[in-house]
């Protein structure tokens, strides 16, 4: 970096990024919590180390192909054209090291990649594993109390670093093919995290099935209690602080949008499409209030549904948030919502589903809602800033949310549940699921504090208190 | 004897690219990162597989499920 300018640009882009990744660990913290509280007593633990261990496993699966995927995976490849070469984004690159954005060492590399990729790829590369993250946790919940740890962390793995990745390569990227051919427009990931975290968690309980008991012999459902309210409400509000720094991860914080001569800053969406991270907050904020005010009327102040049902607002307005007024993104936000809670309703009713979290609701079906609702609203827009691409449009739209929810989404995960079902590894024993995963925890602690209790006792009858 | 790919600080800094040591052998830290990765879903298979057969045989009776209901209808949640 030779002047101040760029210097200044690079790296504040570079913090900038940094700084939305902390942000965006306050989604797993409150993923974790959440969880936590609500499964029950007997389970605590297992949930907990379930969901925790998809932080290790996603990173460095992420770290090997799933990076390399974004770049590669554009055109399908095969749909519209080839594999993309992205020699910044394999494992094997020295840009995915430590690097001060001199020469290349590699013949693979030019100055020009090095020059580019050096300080932005670690924490460009860190946000996007960080929305891995998200979309493995978002299946996490949904599967609580019977499914194997091991046959989880597969799914995290297929989630975190293949599914949706390739979604992103798709439709997330400026030049994928879905926006290109679609003009799919997806700006904060209505469709792109969310409407496929909620198809591929809807995959695997189908096979999965519902905890023992869910369902009373007529078919109705039974009430699991949460356990912790507390920990449950904090969980929520810890996932929608780190919601606002997904959002900001998912704009360029500034690059010069002028076509032809002249020049003009501004921070843009993922498709590099001029918005400001003003635009962003007014509707971040009010899609969240019409989700929360439509969830306390449709739940009747259930606290859950209202928590869940301001994420769920957020989601159905996110794919158009960088475009709407902030009225359209509340009652956007609103009417997912309402959606939402009746479609989860009639599909548990209907098909047994046994969804702990409501995460297919929450992120699924909101978030499918989001995209086909955005083909409506912004009908005619262009979907990025290259002219040639197709513009936005109900049907392509709802084209893109078939693809996320249904095509990445859901038929993976049943796939993969079918066989770990079939080599019987997907779900625990049912006598373990009767006792809770945590019974040799549990005794072991048990016996620990009675041989503690003990020792204490004969402290004390030694000093004469007995 | 150095593992650095760069001699110093006081030269030319655009001249300066990886910065970490054994630079050219990234493939084979490719190669470690991927079986670390594999035997890792292998160990941990085997560790729940047994810890479930363990607890079936050790834990699993009457007596420990009803003591869980107990526990469970004296703080059924919310």
């Amino acid at each position: 970096m030779e002047n101040e300018l760029t210097s200044l640009s690079t790296i504040f882009t570079e913090f900038y990024y940094w700084v939305t990744v902390v942000f965006m660990f306050l989604i797993h913290v409150g993923f974790c919590v959440y969880e936590v509280g609500v499964s029950r007593r007997k389970n605590h633990m297992h949930t907990l180390m379930k969901n925790t261990m998809l932080v290790p496993l996603v990173t460095i699966t992420f770290y090997m192909f799933g990076w390399w995927i974004y770049f590669a995976f554009p055109n399908g490849p095969f749909i519209i054209g080839d594999l993309i070469a992205a020699p910044w984004a394999t494992p094997w690159s020295e840009l995915m090291g430590t690097h001060m954005g001199g020469a290349p060492a590699s013949v693979a590399l030019s100055a020009d990649d090095t020059a580019s990729w050096a300080r932005i790829n670690g924490v460009f590369w860190a946000a996007f594993l960080l929305f891995s993250w998200t979309a493995a946790s978002i299946v996490s919940g949904a599967c609580i109390e019977r499914i194997r740890s091991n046959a989880f962390w597969i799914f995290a793995v297929l989630i975190g670093s293949v599914m949706w990745i390739i979604d992103a390569a798709w439709g997330w990227h400026p030049d994928g093919w879905m926006v290109q051919k679609l003009g799919y427009h997806d700006a904060y990931a209505s469709g792109v995290i969310h409407a496929i975290a909620g198809g591929f968690a809807l995959g695997i309980l189908v096979v999965l099935g519902p905890r023992i008991g869910k369902f009373r012999p007529d078919g109705s459902a039974r009430q699991i209690a949460q356990q912790n309210p507390w920990f449950t409400t904090v969980g929520l509000f810890l996932i929608y602080t780190g919601f606002w720094g997904f959002y900001a991860a998912c704009n360029v914080p500034i690059i010069d949008v002028q076509q032809g001569d002249g020049v003009f800053f501004s921070a843009t969406n993922i498709y590099l499409a001029p918005t400001t991270l003003s635009a962003i907050t007014f509707n971040f904020l009010m899609s969240l209030a019409g989700g929360m005010m439509a969830g306390y009327i449709v739940s009747k102040g259930n606290a859950f549904w209202t928590y869940s049902s301001g994420l769920a607002g957020i989601i159905a307005a996110s794919a158009g948030n960088d475009l709407y007024h902030p009225v359209q993104a509340m009652l956007i936000g609103a009417a997912g919502v309402v959606f939402m809670y009746n479609l989860h309703h009639w599909v548990e009713k209907k098909f047994k589903i046994d969804d702990a979290v409501s995460a297919v609701a929450v992120h699924g079906y909101a978030g499918f809602f989001g995209v086909c609702v955005a083909g409506f609203m912004l009908w005619g827009y262009p979907s990025s800033p290259n002219a040639d691409y197709a513009v936005i449009t109900p049907w392509g739209q709802f084209a893109g949310a078939i693809i996320m929810f249904w095509v990445l989404g859901f038929a993976p995960a049943f796939l993969v549940a079918k066989l770990l079902a079939k080599l019987d590894v997907l779900r625990i024993p049912a006598q373990i699921e009767l006792v809770g995963l945590d019974i040799s925890q549990e005794i072991e602690a048990e016996e620990a504090a009675k041989d503690v209790i003990g020792a204490e006792r004969d402290k004390a009858r030694a000093i004469g208190i007995d | 004897m150095s593992t650095a790919d760069f001699q110093d600080f006081t030269g030319n800094m655009t001249e300066i690219g990886p910065m970490y040591p054994f630079v050219g052998w990234e493939w084979l830290l490719t190669l470690l990162c991927f079986v670390f990765w594999i035997a890792w879903h292998f160990w941990q298979i085997r560790i729940e597989n047994r810890e479930f057969k363990e607890e079936a045989d050790k834990y699993v009776s009457k007596e420990v499920l009803d003591r869980v209901y107990k526990r469970e209808e004296a703080d059924p949640g919310v």
